[in-house]
Parts: C-alpha cells; structure tokens; sequence
C-alpha cells in the first residue's frame, strides 16, 4: 500500500507524542521514587525526592538484599535461556516427525498439543505441583522440563504449521544422498526453519521469563527465586511492604527488559506478528 | 522416506511426549479424576462424587468471581480491541515518529504481570489519596484500575497484529473503492474491516482468553481485597487450593469448570468471529 501524506501529520505526531510519554509514565514515577525514602513514597508519589526525602541508592541495596535479586535474575535467565533451547531443539524434531509420518498416533499428539493450548494453568496447578515434587523435579533443573511438556502445544502447533509448507523433494535428495533423518533434520530441515525458531523462541521466552504462579508453585523458592518471585516475596510475610525496596526492585528488574527490548526489537515485533498469523 | 524417519520415533518425539505427559496429560487427567474426590494431598484422596461440583454452587464469593471476570473481560475486550486498532489506524497514515510511538506502545508487553501489577498500585493509589480512597476501598476501584492496567499493557499487542492486517490490505482495493466515491467511513466500513476480520479474530481471541485467565495483575494490583470481592476466577481457585486445608477437592472442581468455560468460549469465539472472514 502506498504511503500517503496524512492531512494533519503534524498534529497526529504532536498528539502521539503527548499520549507516548503519558505512556512511560507509569515507569518514569516508579523510577523517581526508587530514590525516596520509604515513608514518603505512599505519602507523596508525585513528588520529586529532593532533601531529606532522598535517599540515594539505599533503596536498592535494601531491596537486593531483602530479595537476594541477583541469584534471582542469575536463576531466572538460567530457566528462561535452557527452557527454550530446550522447547525449540526437543519440539521442532517433534513436528517434523508429526508432519511426515501419517498415522493415529501422530494426528493424537496433534491434537493434544492444540488442546494443550486451551487449557487454564489452573486446572494443572495442584496436580501438576504434586506431581513436580513426587518426581523431585523441584529445582531449575526439573522446572526446565517441565516447561519443555508446557510449552510443547504451542511450539509443536507452530513448527508443525511451517514444516508442512516445507517440499518433501529437498528431504528426499538429502536421503537418496546420504543423510540419515537426525543429518538431514539438522542440515535441511532445521535451517529452513529459522524464522519459525525466532517466533517461538520470541514467545515462549516472554511466557517463561515473567511466569509467576508455575515456578512458584514447582520450585522449592526457598532456595531458589526467579524475579517475578523475588518480586512477590517482599510483599509476603507480615506487616506492609517496604515501598523503598520495592521501588527498587521493580526498577532493577524493569531495565534488563528495556535494554534487551530495545536491541531485539525487530524480531520480537515480528515474532509477535507471525505468532498472531499462524495461531 | 517415511519409513526411515519412523525408525528414529524414539529420537524425535520421545522427549517431547515425555515431558508432555509429565507436565501436561498426566496433571490433567489426574485433575479430573480428583475434582470427584476428597483429599489433602495426591496419595489420600477418597472419592466422594459430585459433592465438590454441588459444593461450588453454594459458594457465593465464587459466582461472584465468575460475574466479576466475566465483566471485566467483556469490558477489556472491546477497550483494548477498539483502541487498538484506532491507534493502529493512525498509526499506519505514515506520519513522522511512527516507528518511536510504536516501540513504546509496544514496551510494557514485556514485562511480568506482577511487576505491572506494582507499578500501577503506585500510581494508582497515589492518584486516589487525593480523594481520600485507595484501590482496596471498593471493587469497584479495583475493577477499573485492573482495566486501566490491561489496557496499557496489551494495547500496543493487538495494535501490532492490527498494523500488520491493514498493510496487509491491497491498496488497489481502497483506491477503487474512493474512485468508486466512497467516503472514509464507508471505506472503513466496507473495506478496511472485512479486510482485518483475521487479525480481529486473532485479537478478539487473545484478549478474551487473557482476561478470563488474568492472575498475576490481580494478585499483584488488589489480591482480590477487600474482602475477596475483586478476586477473579483464577485467583479465587488459587485461594480455594491454598487458603482453606479440605478444599482442595472443591478448588479442583473450579478449575474443572474453569477450564469448560474456558475452552467453550474460545470454540464459540472462533466460531463466530471466523465465520465473518473474507476470502482473499
């Protein structure tokens, strides 16, 4: 579609602009408080932490110590980073084979993987707990595979879609040549495949990153914490919440997430857009 | 060549159906058979029937929740649906900071539930001390603050399937239609939503099944105070499991419904909204 001249660009931009920063704000103001001392951040919000409402970076030190942020982001990266290698790596040979083996069983994985998708956490959450700590896979490690059979629906739905697409003559001269399937799906199929790989991985990763309830419920947060648990555990225990740390917390846990947004951002848009398309 | 590639079944799809049935089936179908009975943990349960399902009717913080998320979704899906693609509209006129106002409508997608949840307690309580009143004051507080909440969040979403629907739009088509003498909104009308019925379905979709499954915002922004009254239905099944010792029968037949209306919702949707669809 050609691009045309809009009639009052100008103003379009000048309002967009006004409603881009009301936008932020909801970050900016949790950013300026971070740096108020605690008992003034319920108090006055809105107000700018100039003298003894300053506090410097003490709300952040407090914040990571209370919540032990660091191990957190260290953790949550762990699970984020091999869930979804393991997701792609596991589910797109899954779909490969779905996609060129016809038979009952596998349209019944088919389908159990598009059921997989309609399915509220909350039905799972209790069963899905006891059973994560029967088979003692309460730790990242465990979580890890756990995330792989939640993730499978979607992942398994949108490689099976592309493979599909895929001519079957480029597979059959790989195999005439040579190949055996696991060469021939790592050579051919696999890198035909990339753009397939970034939307999943796009999605899935949004999903595992900022997941509360599943790793909550799965991991022994004792010892470990991700950071939508780290998060959530200063408002637990008794009493109000330290809105100091808090403040901190959140913008610490915010930044990684511009930074990564703003280097990535291409891809996730269009990872988002093909995720749309093909669900 | 299938036959070779059926060999390696073990290789391929093993993994996958392993941790599928460990994380998905196995969950499942133990949730179902346990929703009929009494129990604390997995090893004691003792079948008792339909008492939890009888039990749920009886539960009057529990139709509430379930009035509560239904409202709300329907008022988040037309918000966020309409406001995306008024924005999306706009936005694809070709005017300057385009690309800027996007990335930023786009931004708070990425970031957790419970984070967000925060940061809008923040603001939100600080707007309503100035009339006295906080978040926790009434449901209704919480409703709207929940709603304001989705909206900033999945607005930028839905507006980057809506953009990519009207740029997939031949420009042929709104060319003829203006030689035609069409005036914009005839366009609009005519053309444009026929036209984005796709990502309308798609958006629908997804703004209805987040609403209804929303947990981490509520629990974040409200927890379901005061008194339980703004507790959606995922968080009022999270109470009824770990609130209450001996309910947890009772929670599993919740999900169980939960996840019936759930599943038939997006059946009717996709029903529904697909059958609007134009072919290209």
């Amino acid at each position: 579609m050609s691009v045309r001249k809009a009639k009052h660009g100008w103003l379009l931009t000048l309002i967009f602009t006004f409603i881009s920063l009301l936008y932020m704000y909801p970050i900016v103001l949790v950013f300026v408080n971070s740096f108020k001392k605690k008992a003034y951040i319920s108090k006055y919000p809105f107000k700018i932490p100039v003298d003894k409402m300053f506090v410097g970076l003490e709300n952040y030190v407090r914040g990571v110590e209370k919540t032990g942020l660091f191990q957190a982001f260290g953790w949550s990266l762990f699970i984020t980073v091999f869930s979804v290698l393991v997701i792609i790596i596991c589910c797109s040979m899954c779909a490969w084979f779905i996609s060129r083996v016809k038979n009952k069983a596998t349209s019944l994985i088919y389908m159990l993987c598009l059921f997989a998708m309609v399915v509220p956490f909350q039905m799972e959450m209790f069963t899905l707990s006891k059973i994560a700590n029967m088979l003692k896979l309460d730790t990242p490690w465990g979580l890890i595979i756990i995330y792989l059979g939640f993730g499978a629906g979607l992942a398994v739905f949108m490689f099976t879609g592309f493979m599909k697409s895929i001519p079957l003559e480029i597979e059959e001269a790989a195999m005439i040549d040579g190949c055996t399937p696991l060469q021939t799906f790592f050579k051919i199929v696999l890198p035909i495949s990339k753009s397939t790989c970034i939307t999943v991985v796009i999605l899935e990763a949004m999903w595992i990153w900022n997941d509360y309830l599943l790793p909550s419920l799965v991991l022994d947060t004792k010892k470990y914490k991700t950071i939508p648990i780290a998060v959530q555990y200063l408002k637990g225990g008794y009493g109000s919440i330290d809105m100091g740390a808090m403040m901190g917390v959140l913008v610490l846990s915010i930044i990684p997430i511009i930074l990564f947004y703003l280097v990535c951002q291409r891809y996730i848009i269009e990872g988002v857009i093909a995720g749309a398309v093909k669900g | 060549m299938e036959k070779a590639i059926k060999k390696y079944f073990p290789i391929f799809v093993l993994p996958t159906m392993v941790a599928f049935t460990i994380g998905f089936i196995a969950p499942f179908l133990l949730g179902v058979y346990l929703s009929f009975c009494k129990f604390t943990t997995v090893t004691d349960a003792k079948f008792v029937g339909i008492s939890n399902y009888t039990k749920i009717l009886g539960d009057s913080v529990f139709i509430h929740s379930l009035g509560y998320t239904a409202l709300f979704t329907v008022v988040s899906v037309i918000l966020i649906n309409v406001l995306a693609f008024v924005i999306a509209m706009l936005l694809t006129k070709g005017i300057k900071g385009t690309n800027i106002f996007r990335t930023v409508f786009f931004m708070p997608n990425l970031i957790g539930g419970i984070i967000l949840g925060y940061i809008w307690q923040l603001l939100l309580n600080g707007i309503l001390a100035h009339f006295q009143r906080t978040l926790t004051y009434s449901s209704v507080y919480g409703f709207w603050g929940l709603i304001i909440l989705m909206c900033w969040q999945q607005i930028g979403y839905m507006m980057i399937i809506y953009i990519s629907g009207i740029q997939n739009i031949p420009g042929e088509l709104i060319e003829a239609a203006k030689i035609d003498g069409a005036s914009s909104w005839q366009v609009l009308k005519s053309v444009t939503l026929p036209m984005v019925m796709p990502s309308i379905t798609i958006c629908t979709f997804l703004t209805l099944t987040n609403g209804f499954k929303l947990f981490d915002q509520n629990l974040a922004l409200t927890n379901g105070a005061p008194s339980r009254m703004s507790e959606m239905l995922a968080l009022n099944i999270y109470n009824t499991f770990y609130g209450r010792t001996g309910y947890e029968g009772v929670g599993q037949a919740k999900a169980v419904v939960f996840f019936l209306i759930v599943a038939v919702i997006a059946v009717l949707q996709n029903k529904l909204t697909r059958s609007k669809e134009v072919q290209q």
